[in-house]
Parts: C-alpha cells; sequence; structure tokens
C-alpha cells in the first residue's frame, strides 16, 4: 500500500506540474503576446480608463442610449462578479409577475400601444445576466425614442443599427444580432453624447 | 422548426464523425503500443515519470492491483484539492482575497472534481482564488478526465482478450498525449474569440453613463478548453458557458458542444479497431446516435413550443429567452443543453432550470439512463457496455443459447456486476431525493415551488450520481446537507460503476474466445444497434418513470391548465 501511495504522489505531482502549471501559464504568455486585448477582456478605453468590456453587459438607464436586456447578476442586475440568471420555470408566479411588470414598461418607454407586442428578449432575463446582445426587433423598438431623445431623424439611427447588425458566421451559424455596448459607443461616436 | 438550426445540428453532426473517426485512430494507436506523432516530444516525459515513480510498464495489472491503482490516486488526488481549497487563503494567486472554504463546500467540490462530475455549490467568481482554479481545480479536470479514458481502454482490452493495462501509464498516456495537445490548441483559439486568460485582480470600470461596474477576470481560457474536452464541465463563473468571457459567440459555442462528444465518439471508433472489426464500434455508436436523434428532437420540440403564459402577457409568440443568451437563443441553446446531458459535461450555455418542463424532463431522463448516449470520456463507453451486455444476455436467454459478447460467455460474475453498476447510481438517485423531499433541510433550498422544486431535487441528485454536474441551478446547494449528501451520490455514482467495470475487463480478458457460428447472435448489426437502445430506453423508463412523473410530467400538465406556482 505505502509503496502505491508513494507512486500516487510522484505521478500527481508531476501531472500537476505540467497540466497544472506549465500549461495554464504557456497559454497565458502566448494569448497576452499574440491576443492580448482579448486576454485581458476586450476592454474599451476612453482617455486611457477602460469604459466597458464589449462582451459585457452594462446597464443602460437613459432614453438616449439603447437599453440592454434584463439581469438577474446580483442584487441591481449588470453584477460583472456575480453572473446569474433568474432561474424560474415555466410555471413560476415570481417570473409571470416580473415580465408583466416588465412588459407594461418597456410599453411605457417606448410609447407602445397596449395591444402592441413585446420582443421577447427585452422582457427576459439572459442566462449569464450579462447578455451584450438584443435582437433586431427590440433594436428598431427603441430606435424612435433614441430617436427622439437626440433630436435626430429615426433613419439616422436606424442605419447605425443595421451597421452594427453582426451577421452570422460563414452566413450560417448564428442569427443576426446587435451588440449594445457597441451600439451605444457607435452612437456616440457619430452624434457625439449627450450633455446633461 | 427552422432551417438554421437544422443547418446547424447536420454541421455538428458531421464535424463530430469526421474529427472523432481521425482522433479514433490516434487513440487506437496510443494504446495499442504504436508509434504516434507526439513520440519524440512526449515519450522521454512519459518515461522521465514511469522510471522515477517506478512504475512497471512492462506488466498488466490484476483487477485488484489496477482496482487499489486507481483509487489510491483519486482518493489521493480528493485529499489535496481538499487541503487546497480548506486553505486557499494562505496560497498564491489570490487577488480578490477570498476566504477559506468552509469544510463541507470543500468536501463537495473536491469530490466534484476527482469523480469528473463538476457539481459546482459555489459561484466560482465570488468563491476561487486563482490558484484553487488553475491548479487545484485545473489537474483534476485532465485527470478525471483521463481516468475514465483508462478505465474504457482497459474494458475494450479485456473484452478483446488483452491484459487489461496499467492505470497509471493509461491514465498518464491520456493526459499527455490526447487532452494536453487537443486543450492547448484550443485555448489558443479561445482567446482569440474574446475568452480571458490573465492574472489580473477585478477590473473596475466606470461605465458609459458614469456608473460603476467591476468585471470577473481570470485564466479562463486554459480552464476552459480542458472543461468541455474532458467533459467536466465546471465553469469557471457562476454561469459556466453562458457568461461572455467563457464563451464569447456562435462560433466558440459550435467548438464547445464539439468539444464534447470529440473524445466519447473517437473511443467507439478506437473500439471497432481493437475488436478487429469497425463494426462493432459502429454498431455502439449507431445505438447512441439513435438515441441522441431522439432526445434532440424532443428537446427541441419541446423548447421551441415557448411559454404560453409570456404570450399572454403581450410578449411576442416564440421560443422563451428566459434564461438563454440572445447569441445562443433557441437553436444552439437546446444543442448545448441536449449534448451536455448526454454526455457527463454539465456544463451550460444557458440556465436549465428556465426550459419547459418536458425539455427539463428530457434532460434528466438522458443522465438517469447513466449517460451513455456518447456519455463522458470513458464514462459514456463503460456505461454503454453495462447495457450492451444485459442485451447479450436477454437476447441469449431469449433464443435459448449461451449469452456471448465477442465471443466471450458471459456468465454470473458479469451479470453481477452489471446489476451492481446499474443499480448503485439509480438507488443514489432515487434514495436522496426522497429523502431530501422529505425533511427541512432539503426543502430550504428551493427555488421554485410547485412540482418544478421537486423537480430541482430530482435533478441535482440525477446530475451527481451520473456525474454531470448541470444543475436546475436555483437549488441552494451550499449547505451542510446538500454538500455532504450530493458528495456522497457523486462517489457511488462514480466508482460504484467504475470498479464492476474493471471486475468485468480483467474476467472477460482471461476467458477463451469462441469462434462465431452461423446460429451465434451477432453484435456488430442493426438489430443489435435497435435492441440495444430499446434496451436503455426501457430500463430507463422503468427505474424513473415514477419520478418524472411527479416532476416534469405533472408540471407540463399544470401548465397547460394555467396554473402558476
Amino acid at each position: 500500500m505505502f509503496k502505491e501511495i508513494k507512486k500516487s504522489v510522484i505521478l500527481f505531482s508531476g501531472l500537476t506540474l505540467i497540466c497544472a502549471l506549465v500549461y495554464p501559464l504557456a497559454i497565458y504568455a502566448i494569448g497576452n503576446s499574440v491576443f492580448a486585448d482579448q486576454a485581458k477582456g476586450s476592454l474599451v478605453h476612453e482617455e486611457e480608463n477602460p469604459v466597458a468590456s464589449t462582451l459585457i453587459a452594462q446597464n443602460f438607464t437613459q432614453p438616449y442610449y439603447f437599453h440592454p436586456r434584463p439581469s438577474a447578476a446580483g442584487e441591481d442586475g449588470y453584477d460583472g462578479t456575480s453572473s446569474s440568471g433568474s432561474n424560474l420555470g415555466y410555471t413560476s408566479q415570481k417570473l409571470h409577475d416580473a415580465v408583466k411588470e416588465r412588459v407594461e414598461a418597456y410599453r411605457t418607454e417606448n410609447s407602445l400601444s397596449t395591444s402592441q407586442k413585446v420582443p421577447m428578449d427585452a422582457v427576459t432575463t439572459s442566462g449569464s445576466g450579462l447578455d451584450p446582445h438584443i435582437s433586431i426587433a427590440n433594436a428598431t423598438i427603441q430606435a424612435k425614442r433614441v430617436a427622439e431623445v437626440r433630436g435626430i431623424e429615426e433613419n439616422k439611427v436606424i442605419d447605425v443599427i443595421r451597421k452594427s447588425t453582426q451577421q452570422p458566421y460563414f452566413g450560417i451559424i448564428g442569427k443576426e444580432k446587435i451588440n449594445v455596448v457597441n451600439l451605444n459607443l457607435t452612437l456616440d461616436r457619430e452624434f457625439g453624447k449627450v450633455k446633461i | 422548426m427552422e432551417v438554421f438550426d437544422m443547418v446547424l445540428f447536420a454541421l455538428f453532426a458531421f464535424t463530430v464523425v469526421v474529427f472523432g473517426f481521425f482522433i479514433g485512430n490516434y487513440v487506437y494507436k496510443i494504446f495499442d503500443g504504436k508509434k504516434t506523432i507526439l513520440d519524440p516530444v512526449i515519450a522521454p516525459i512519459e518515461n522521465a515519470l514511469f522510471s522515477i515513480s517506478r512504475i512497471n510498464v512492462e506488466k498488466s495489472q490484476s483487477f485488484k492491483e489496477y482496482t487499489i491503482s486507481l483509487m489510491v490516486f483519486n482518493i489521493f488526488g480528493i485529499f489535496i484539492l481538499f487541503f487546497i481549497l480548506f486553505f486557499q487563503s494562505a496560497i498564491w494567486l489570490n487577488p480578490q482575497n477570498f476566504s477559506n472554504l468552509s469544510w463541507h463546500l470543500a468536501l463537495n467540490t473536491a469530490v466534484s472534481f476527482v469523480t469528473n462530475t463538476n457539481w459546482q455549490s459555489y459561484s466560482g467568481e465570488s468563491t476561487m482564488s486563482y490558484f484553487s482554479q488553475m491548479v487545484g481545480l485545473g489537474v483534476q479536470n485532465f485527470l478525471s478526465a483521463a481516468t475514465g479514458v483508462a478505465v474504457a481502454v482497459a474494458l475494450m482490452r479485456g473484452l478483446t482478450g488483452r491484459g487489461i493495462g496499467n492505470f497509471y501509464i493509461d491514465m498518464t498516456k491520456t493526459t499527455l498525449r490526447i487532452l494536453l495537445p487537443i486543450a492547448f490548441i484550443y485555448a489558443i483559439f479561445l482567446i482569440s474569440q474574446g475568452v480571458i486568460q490573465n492574472l489580473s485582480p477585478y477590473v473596475d470600470i466606470t461605465t458609459i453613463e458614469g456608473a460603476t461596474q467591476t468585471l470577473a477576470m481570470g485564466p479562463v481560457a486554459s480552464q476552459e478548453a480542458i472543461k468541455m474536452l474532458g467533459t467536466n464541465g465546471g465553469g469557471f463563473f457562476n454561469t459556466n458557458s453562458a457568461h461572455p468571457f467563457e464563451n464569447p459567440n456562435e462560433l466558440t459555442n459550435f467548438i464547445q458542444i464539439f468539444s464534447i462528444f470529440l473524445i466519447p465518439v473517437a473511443l467507439l471508433f478506437a473500439y471497432g479497431k481493437f475488436a478487429g472489426n469497425r463494426r462493432e464500434g459502429i454498431a455502439i455508436f449507431g445505438a447512441m446516435a439513435l438515441l441522441f436523434a431522439l432526445t434532440l428532437g424532443s428537446t427541441y420540440y419541446a423548447e421551441s413550443q415557448g411559454n404560453v403564459m409570456l404570450s399572454e402577457l403581450g410578449v411576442e409568440e416564440g421560443p422563451s429567452m428566459e434564461g438563454k443568451e440572445v447569441r445562443f437563443a433557441l437553436g444552439a441553446s437546446s444543442l448545448f443543453a441536449t449534448v451536455t446531458t448526454a454526455a457527463s459535461c454539465g456544463a451550460v450555455n444557458s440556465m436549465h432550470d428556465s426550459f419547459s418542463p418536458l425539455a427539463g424532463g428530457v434532460l434528466m431522463l438522458q443522465m438517469m439512463v447513466g449517460e451513455v448516449i456518447f456519455g463522458g470520456v470513458g464514462a459514456g463507453f463503460y456505461g454503454m457496455m453495462i447495457y450492451a451486455l444485459l442485451s447479450m444476455f436477454m437476447i441469449g436467454l431469449m433464443v435459448g443459447k449461451t449469452p456471448m459478447y465477442l465471443g466471450k460467455k458471459i456468465e454470473a460474475y458479469e451479470i453481477k456486476a452489471v446489476i451492481i453498476a446499474l443499480l448503485l447510481p439509480s438507488a443514489a438517485i432515487l434514495g436522496f431525493s426522497a429523502y431530501a423531499a422529505n425533511c427541512a433541510e432539503g426543502l430550504a433550498g428551493l427555488n421554485n415551488a410547485g412540482p418544478h422544486g421537486l423537480s430541482e431535487i430530482l435533478y441535482a441528485y440525477t446530475s451527481a450520481a451520473a456525474n454531470n454536474g448541470s444543475a436546475f441551478a436555483g437549488l441552494t446547494a451550499n449547505t451542510p446537507f446538500y454538500n455532504v449528501t450530493l458528495a456522497i451520490a457523486m462517489f457511488i455514482g462514480r466508482f460504484g460503476v467504475i470498479i464492476p467495470m474493471i471486475a468485468i475487463a480483467a474476467s472477460m480478458s482471461n476467458k477463451k474466445t469462441y469462434a462465431l457460428s452461423s446460429g451465434s447472435v451477432k453484435s456488430d448489426n442493426a438489430t443489435f444497434t435497435i435492441f440495444l437502445a430499446c434496451t436503455v430506453l426501457i430500463l430507463g423508463a422503468l427505474t424513473f418513470l415514477p419520478a418524472l412523473t411527479f416532476t416534469a410530467i405533472a408540471e407540463h400538465i399544470l401548465m397547460l391548465s394555467g396554473k402558476l406556482f
């Protein structure tokens, strides 16, 4: 038995050295020299300060920005250190109530009539709570509000949406979608930041 | 049904089969001692490891020797991981100053990662130091997967009349020659797509609107690659492959799903080579593919129906997006969920807790039958062999012939081992679920009420005993009660199957091989494929239909009548 334990200890140590130190650190070294931006979190800087990661949703509440999907990450949502879905099932009263509230808020915010259907992604929380994407339908509805508050033509905002739309990979894997963080950054770049 | 989704499924099937074929040939060469392309680099490292640890590279082990080596190695792994987690605040690479894990969480996590379950009662980004993730959990992502492959190879050797081999050697070869090289290329690809790999403290940002947000960081890519490839499934972050830093786009998502099935499929091709008849491997593959088509079809259909209660509130009709990411949506979420529970992976790219009742039931059923639909690396193969031997035994009894598989008699000893391997995990699932559903500690952790709450409990023990690791994540499992009982279920589900399988491998390897006559029952044709698939379905259904009736099916029926909980 003692011999067996000794074998295990030696082999375990050797494999730990290779798989748990050499391997991840080699990946670290290659990643940070060849794909440094990605390895550090695809951060966007303004005057040297990070303002966003293009992969992670952040909360947008102002009417002149496009709003991301609702989030269940952390207490107030969009918590980058506490990713989470709601984990509510189909027959959950809590889910029912939450969606009802969100539908009403979305309609008010975007001046929709009570008969108008609301896009699914706009009123449901994502898996991670950090989903940076929204559907084209969701963005198109919000375009009117964004244009009005910014005092520009709706067509121009629609143009930005069209340009920011991400296409499927190789034309077959995935669907059209829009990254809210990138979209809002583009808005500010094209039409200037809104001064309050 | 959308055309895009069908294209995705077809592309997935094609890629898995093509790559599985080539990797399968490579796997066979490694374990048959033939020359392979990586020999010049890896052979010296292996030889050094074997000579320092004095492992006899010539001799095949007996059942007892093999079992002792495997258990000592794995239990030692549990000890080491327990201590790393229990003392993590005193070790390096802890920029967020996370405290030590409680004894029960450390125990649960240690058993979880060593048994290839990777159940997580914790949330990675708020619990684990980089050292715990990268070294503690990281090494087990390799070794637990390699243990599974070693046992599968031992069984292939035994069934085809060879000595079962040496645990240490096969485990090391799997790690260094299969897992490590693929993971290396894989991880670099992931970084190129946006998966992070750093050791920085969490980044504070002032958002575009001027609020503050903190982003969790870490060495994710290296972990992510082996997490998928080794069907481990323990995410770096709480939401696993739904988190954009783990799985940023459709391309990484495709590769992640593909990599879950890659080695399990490759092993089937390798098995055909060992048996000296490709069709033996293809017959097993066929049964798995048939079952997979059924489960994927059911999950996809159930999910595509959407949640009627949401559309009544004025939401557009269509699949529910609660718990799903826009970039994955219906097709890629359903595929990921079906693949991850068919295999023993347990990574998720959408929240299974928010799936429709029937889809959730299908995911559970796949785990309940023992994850034999391609299954975990190694575990899927030896798991399916339980059913293959049982099928041949039943066919033999029905037609009145001595039951044989690959020309070797199946006798009382093998059938006893098969029954143990079949009953232990099932007993763990149903026994623990029944107990938890009837005690205060068990009910305290529920996030959903009604039948869906019971589903959360049943899913947890199913996932643990089947060594899957995915969850109906609403369940708060980080309590002494759940941590300890789930750890026991994981241990039983892993070694309660592995040890009987080694026994079968060793016993079969010593048996005389009879030549097939025209009257023998063959195992390399479509009849066997269909019989095998039916055996899995019938045994699974008989054992678990009552439990599923109280959970998934009850919830579905109540949902149709508009009931909320």
